[in-house]
């Protein structure tokens, strides 16, 4: 793993965002880790002391990303990487349109990684130096029946990384999309998921890759299928059980 | 002055240490006033700069105000009758003796590479391979005018105490903005230069003996591969100042030449050496120069322009990328010349034993200074460049602090402009009662603590 002295992880409360956090943190980074739920947030940075280093906010309000981020820059005395992990993924109905569900998960999934993203690659634009990790899915490959907002807000946050990187890359800031499998997060609790990787495993992979720009699957067999799956034609797509 | 649009990566020379800073550049005295209201403003720290030229971290600090000093570069007056240069701090040692040699003038003290500042020079108090002679730079000012965190500049003389404490200050003592500097009057613009190899540790400090009580110059290269007999074996250089003609006085004759051998352009170079920059071909390359220098040029002497000896490490535009990614650390201990030889022998047997040898020795004569911020001893440096790797990173600190313990056991010293490892406790055993003495004048130019440096973070010399 390369070695990052000082990292901001959005939405480090749980899940793979918390993982991503402890595995940089073992590493002697400093993080601050960004959430909105300040006891969460508290008793991660009480298990690494001093390394990781709270700061409580809701990337819904895009508003104050801004400055969020500038305290964070500050409280970290710079900025190598930024992982933006903040995701929301709602239960929804077969037959359910809930617009207020859906407005949510691209508040989210969606606006809060711009509104966060924008500031850390105008910054590494400046340094030409530095590397933004965003979390995509493999959800985001094609538009499912399951899950028709929460599909198009990681498809959406992959082209909006697709296109940092395609600005950034001459300046020497790598820009890396995830797109995790199933996890055992409490984000998917709800769901029987077969096969889901733990987090810890996440985290280190995506560490290990965090300076490579470009997409990345966390396994191969995920590359190959959703290559397959990327590639089939609608008409064939809508029939399959997924 | 506004941060917006400022910030950039700044690391060290050695390109182990970076940090993200607001990068300015002043041109007068009141931009040094205006950044300091910048600072208290925003709550930042500021960080002086020069060129970026300390090997280490004394030029960085993540997310200060860094004030770097090359357009602060006008020469101010010049004797050439006295050889008395007043310029702001922001001039070269290049610009310097281009100003000045055409008049028969050459700097008193200059570094391996003519591109440091006269305050970064200042400030981290440098010698050259004359300085067993000539001692350091500070040793040749006038005076020197240092601005305080309140923006006001006082004209320092070398008989106030406060001058010890600025020069080799490190930067954290006041801003240096001008300095008047006493140059050296030269014959020509050529050197008279006599090569001899050395075939051990024994014959290095009988030659070194031999010659430091004539030459103008002496520098020697050490092979820090060699073991048992060989141990120490390397190619000493002794250099007078030559008589010769007005026109070596010149620039065109100084001007260090655009290709190596006359074939290979000199901007390719670091890209060959990177291919060799291992273990393995180093180890070949240090043997084979010493054998080349036992055959070519061995006991005879040659004419080199001042240029052309003083600054090797110029001879290779950007041969410090031939060290990436991972960048290196130069490791420079001076030693009392009693127990010098015990000192690196042991040191070089320490990176041999552990595989991390120096790619590159570098041994030099020394004399005692008088700065609170001292490194010169009646002595020898040794200067020691060694490659950073993920993998080697924390063996070779580890290295270091071993290194630091036989140096301070010997009542040895360090030097801050080179610095990557020094520990609290390794600086307050080099520093002494003159640690709390130079932390007074600190306290004094600068009472809000608003000059820091990482270095000056890591190593303590700034109280926690």
């Amino acid at each position: 793993m390369k070695r990052y002295e000082r990292a901001i992880v959005v939405g480090a409360s749980s899940g793979l965002g918390r993982a991503i956090a402890l595995h940089l943190a073992q590493a002697g980074s400093t993080v601050v880790a960004v959430a909105r739920r300040g006891d969460r947030l508290r008793e991660l940075a009480d298990s690494s002391p001093g390394r990781i280093l709270p700061l409580v906010h809701d990337v819904t309000r895009t508003e104050e990303a801004a400055r969020a981020f500038a305290d964070a820059c500050r409280m970290a005395g710079g900025l190598d990487l930024i992982v933006y992990s903040a995701g929301f993924m709602p239960t929804v109905g077969a037959t359910e349109f809930n617009t207020e569900k859906d407005l949510r998960i691209f508040a989210v999934n969606v606006l809060g990684a711009i509104a966060w993203l924008n500031q850390a690659a105008e910054r590494f634009q400046q340094a030409g130096h530095g590397a933004i990790v965003g979390i995509g899915s493999v959800a985001g490959d094609r538009g499912r029946r399951g899950q028709p907002a929460y599909n198009a807000s990681k498809a959406a946050l992959h082209a909006y990384l697709e296109a940092l990187r395609n600005r950034l890359y001459a300046r020497g800031v790598s820009v890396a999309t995830f797109k995790p499998g199933p996890m055992r997060t409490e984000m998917t609790a709800h769901l029987s998921l077969r096969n889901a990787m733990d987090p810890e495993v996440a985290a280190a992979k995506i560490l290990a890759k965090a300076h490579v720009s470009g997409e990345h699957y966390l396994s191969l067999s995920h590359r190959f299928v959703f290559a397959v799956l990327r590639n089939l034609p609608s008409s064939v797509f809508r029939r399959l059980p997924v | 002055m506004k941060l917006e649009g400022r910030l950039a990566r700044l690391c060290g020379y050695g390109m182990t240490a970076a940090a993200d800073g607001y990068l300015f550049q002043p041109t007068c005295e009141d931009d040094f006033r205006a950044l300091l209201r910048l600072a208290r403003l925003t709550g930042r720290k500021v960080v002086l700069r020069g060129a970026g030229r300390s090997y280490g971290d004394a030029a960085i600090l993540p997310e200060a105000i860094a004030v770097g000093l090359e357009r602060l570069n006008r020469v101010l007056s010049w004797d050439p009758t006295t050889g008395l240069l007043v310029a702001e701090a922001g001039v070269t040692i290049g610009d310097l003796w281009r100003y000045t040699l055409q008049d028969g003038w050459w700097p008193p003290v200059v570094s391996g590479t003519m591109f440091p500042t006269l305050g970064g020079a200042i400030a981290m108090n440098i010698h050259g391979k004359n300085a067993f002679r000539a001692g350091t730079i500070g040793e040749h000012l006038e005076w020197l005018d240092v601005m305080d965190s309140s923006g006001t500049v006082h004209r320092l003389t070398p008989d106030s105490a406060a001058f010890r404490a600025v020069v080799g200050g490190a930067g954290l003592t006041g801003i240096i903005v001008r300095a008047a500097l006493r140059m050296k009057r030269v014959p020509s613009g050529d050197l008279r230069v006599y090569a001899q190899a050395v075939d051990s540790w024994d014959q290095q400090f009988e030659v070194f003996e031999r010659f430091a009580g004539d030459a103008d110059y002496l520098v020697s290269w050490v092979d820090c591969f060699a073991r048992g007999k060989s141990a120490g074996r390397g190619l000493i250089h002794a250099a007078w100042y030559a008589e010769g003609s007005p026109a070596t006085l010149r620039a065109e004759h100084q001007d260090l030449p655009d290709t190596i051998l006359g074939l290979v352009p000199k901007s390719v170079v670091w890209r060959v050496l990177k291919l060799l920059n291992r273990r393995a071909a180093m180890r070949l390359l240090n043997a084979a120069k010493y054998r080349l220098g036992t055959v070519i040029g061995n006991g005879k002497t040659e004419h080199q322009s001042l240029v052309a000896f003083s600054f090797l490490l110029d001879y290779v535009p950007n041969w410090r990328w031939a060290y990436l990614p991972g960048g290196f650390i130069q490791y420079q201990s001076f030693v009392p010349k009693e127990t010098a030889r015990w000192v690196f022998e042991n040191q070089i047997a320490l990176q041999q034993e552990r595989r991390l040898e120096s790619f590159l020795g570098v041994l030099k004569r020394h004399r005692p200074d008088p700065f609170l911020i001292s490194h010169g001893v009646d002595g020898f440096s040794l200067a020691l460049d060694f490659k950073v790797t993920p993998s080697n990173r924390e063996r070779l600190w580890e290295l270091a602090h071993e290194m630091n313990e036989l140096v301070l056991e010997a009542g040895g010293r360090f030097y801050l402009a080179k610095d990557s490892t020094l520990r609290p406790e390794d600086l307050r055993r080099w520093l002494g009662p003159n640690l709390e003495e130079w932390r007074g004048w600190r306290r004094r130019f600068d009472p809000d603590g608003l000059l820091v440096s990482s270095l000056g973070l890591r190593t303590g010399l700034i109280e926690p």
